[in-house]
């Protein structure tokens, strides 16, 4: 039997964790003493003492969806009176407000619209970058997937349009766990896991970026939270695409899935630093404020995290689900301060920039740029500045 | 008992340089100094911090963590002071002024209270126009409604405030009031123990010196009090330890108080809400203090209707042993903007505490009854 003092000599010792070990942490019911581990690995790999956020704002370019997830409050079937799809000077008219406010990026997210189909896409992402560029992090694994079977085009193709047309990196949303018994039981009209992770797998050979998600605390054992984290460390060993890892917990309110109990914020610190020790090869994990609330996931950073996430500018698919969390630029460096450590903003990369949005310090990633054939390179905007940087 | 480090839990090993020394001291079971308490306060090593004040409440308390089957009564919310930090007080001409009589307090205990419940918090502003008898008559209306609730009422505050009306000294206030029913008093009202901050912010209202005063003829009346403590506010690192080791000077003479709550500072409706709320982490470095400064003090407390459902839950691993009661009614945390539910029932509660790994168990006021929840 592994215990807990077995799996703490192989973090000190810098060993990889097996599924053993992470379920010892998991049932470890001291969550300071698995904290202190998953902030020992951290400080090992930011040493600098810095906690990075974003300002950034999530566009849902549409609500209409045919996918029907049972713990999701945002959607509406097509048809529904409540179903939107925005216009593009709605979309550029935000992007504007972001930029004022010295946003980095938008977080293009929309539902499974029936029509939109890769012309559609290239449109919207040409649009934003010829009416008001911005980086696009853009989408899931589940709307290009679902782009490429209503343009009845292979998966690559469809990627390889989207970034040409100015697609800069996808998030991780949608991951869920990444077990199919699980995906079936609470989301059975989206991506399979191996779908998932083949679209997350082909947009990092194609020199996309992605991040990666974790919602957990609804149908799944400890044993699969394990084997979501194993899969995404398995990508990671081939493509080194993941710059980040969210773990967050499934809000239940408004949702077909109501009934089922929330996790607390004791299960929350436990999964999230477990995390952080089992994904050896991720640099970056957020602690997830918009579930958890600024309190608690301010006490994050002390359990692995080394990213509050994003101010939000706007947040829908959230919301829906009765979560207010916007939080002040000022609320969020007050919480990071709390927690010891130095905020600075960041772009994607996570490259530090100024409250303008201009980087002022490259982040260089070798095991991407190791990895990746053209090297850690940077969509062309941000390219000059770091060019200018010297 | 003192350990050797090489004998300490694996948690203890692994501190911060800074906090070896404190460690040390903590296995000799040593007394910490202020200096030592500023460290705490400054150190970056907050798993370090949770893990000596997690050793100090698992030996005393193990795994479980308490709570009460409880109810709030507050029976009015006209007050003659300002306190800054206040959004409960009403001046009396305000039409969700609550002055509560002998009447509605009995409807009230027959229709809100239950037989299950073993506690009343009975707290309320200093309202003039009550004279002292209403103060008895409310104890033996609740006494003789629902016999078997143990009342736990009446700050210091109140107490001095009875002393003055009643024109009688504090120690004839406590026997009156035991003579009706009071059984021991709550910790409320001592803010932050410091001349500075009583001037700034709850100038008027009864001063530290007096407070502590009173505090010591209750406790030598034979009733039992709790403390608090009201930060993230105004005032400073040193002042909340300060505070600390008043409690602690107390209890070294008395032995009265059971709990120590630190509590966290809403602002919202009060005139201090441009301050904004501290953060979960200092509530949680400041439990976790408390923890280890009081070492004579048997039991902490987070405070979930303050703290919220989640610091709560986490605050047992950072030296909390008790999450307080189910309140069910409590006007003066949310008329401050605090979004916490109103009450819990004892289910949700033993819940709370089952998922943040603790074993839950029903105590009454005085931890003289003690039912463990099983699963």
């Amino acid at each position: 039997m592994t215990t807990f003092m077995d799996v703490a000599h192989k973090v000190h010792d810098g060993e990889r964790l097996d599924a053993a070990d992470a379920l010892v942490l998991l049932r470890h019911p001291n969550i300071a003493a698995v904290g202190q581990l998953a902030d020992e690995m951290r400080a090992r790999l930011h040493p600098h003492g810095e906690v990075t956020y974003i300002v950034d704002r999530n566009i849902n370019y549409t609500n209409v969806c045919v996918t029907l997830c049972k713990f999701c409050a945002f959607y509406r079937r097509p048809g529904d009176p409540e179903g939107y799809d925005h216009p593009l000077e709605t979309i550029l008219e935000k992007i504007r407000e972001t930029k004022a406010l010295g946003g980095t990026q938008i977080l293009l997210q929309g539902g499974h619209h029936p029509d939109y189909d890769i012309e559609r896409y290239e449109a919207l992402f040409r649009g934003i970058k010829t009416g008001e560029p911005i980086h696009i992090h853009g989408l899931s694994p589940s709307e290009v997937l679902h782009c490429a079977k209503v343009s009845k085009l292979p998966l690559d193709d469809v990627l390889a349009r989207m970034a040409a047309a100015g697609l800069d990196s996808i998030p991780g949303g949608g991951g869920e766990i990444l077990v199919d018994r699980v995906r079936k039981i609470i989301s059975p009209l989206k991506t399979k896991s191996d779908e998932w992770l083949g679209v997350m797998g082909a947009a990092h050979r194609q020199g996309l970026r992605t991040t990666a998600t974790m919602m957990f605390g609804h149908v799944e054992t400890l044993e699969e939270r394990v084997e979501h984290m194993s899969r995404v460390r398995d990508l990671q060993d081939e493509t080194a695409g993941f710059t980040a890892y969210i773990a967050w917990t499934f809000q239940a309110p408004h949702t077909q899935m109501a009934d089922v109990p929330m996790v607390g914020g004791y299960d929350y610190l436990r999964t999230a630093a477990v995390s952080r020790l089992f994904i050896d090869n991720i640099e970056n994990f957020q602690a997830s404020f918009v579930t958890q609330g600024l309190d608690l996931g301010a006490v994050g950073l002390t359990y692995g995290m080394n990213d509050l996430g994003s101010v939000m500018i706007e947040e829908n698919v959230v919301s829906a689900a009765n979560c207010e969390c916007l939080v002040e630029i000022s609320e969020m460096e007050k919480h990071i301060t709390a927690a010891g450590f130095t905020p600075r903003r960041r772009n994607m990369f996570y490259d530090r920039v100024d409250d303008r949005g201009q980087i002022v310090e490259r982040h260089h990633d070798p095991a991407w740029a190791a990895a990746n054939p053209a090297g850690d390179v940077r969509p062309s905007a941000m390219a000059e500045q770091l060019a200018a940087l010297g | 008992m003192t350990l050797s480090s090489s004998a300490a839990p694996h948690t203890l090993t692994q501190l911060a340089p800074e906090l070896i020394p404190l460690r040390d001291k903590v296995l000799a079971g040593e007394r910490l100094t202020l200096d030592d308490g500023r460290l705490m306060f400054a150190t970056k090593d907050m798993n370090g911090l949770a893990a000596l004040a997690n050793h100090v409440r698992e030996e005393r308390h193990g795994s479980r963590t308490t709570f009460t089957f409880n109810r709030h009564l507050n029976y009015t919310n006209k007050c003659l002071y300002r306190c800054m930090f206040c959004a409960f007080r009403r001046d009396g001409t305000e039409p969700d002024t609550v002055v509560m009589d002998e009447a509605f307090v009995r409807h009230k205990l027959l229709t809100e209270f239950t037989d299950e419940m073993t506690e009343v918090h009975v707290v309320g502003g200093i309202n003039p126009d009550l004279p002292f008898e209403y103060y008895t008559g409310l104890l033996r209306t609740i006494r003789d409604t629902r016999p078997h609730l143990h009342i736990k009422g009446f700050t210091m505050i109140e107490l001095n405030h009875m002393a003055e009306i009643a024109e009688q000294p504090v120690e004839w206030v406590v026997e009156q009031l035991k003579d009706a029913g009071l059984a021991s008093c709550p910790g409320g009202g001592a803010e932050v123990l410091s001349p500075r901050v009583h001037r700034k912010l709850y100038n008027g209202k009864l001063p530290p010196h007096e407070w502590i005063a009173t505090t010591k003829v209750v406790h030598r009346a034979g009733l039992k009090t709790n403390a608090t403590m009201l930060f993230g506010h105004i005032e400073t690192t040193d002042e909340r330890l300060e505070h600390m080791d008043t409690i602690r000077k107390v209890q070294d003479e008395t032995g009265g108080f059971m709990q120590f709550i630190p509590l966290v500072f809403h602002p919202e409706n009060t005139p201090l809400e441009r301050l904004g709320k501290t953060t979960g982490l200092d509530a949680l470095r400041t439990i976790a203090v408390s923890r280890l400064m009081l070492d004579n003090v048997p039991y902490i407390k987070a405070y979930w209707v303050m703290l919220g459902l989640k610091i709560a839950q986490v605050a047992q691993w950072y030296g909390a042993d008790d999450i307080d009661g189910t309140v069910v009614e409590e006007h003066i945390t949310h008329d401050a903007g605090a979004t916490t539910p109103q009450g819990m029932t004892t289910a949700q509660m033993a819940g709370l505490i089952r998922e943040a790994g603790r074993d839950p168990v029903l105590r009454d006021t005085l931890y003289e009854r003690l039912q463990p929840i099983a699963d």
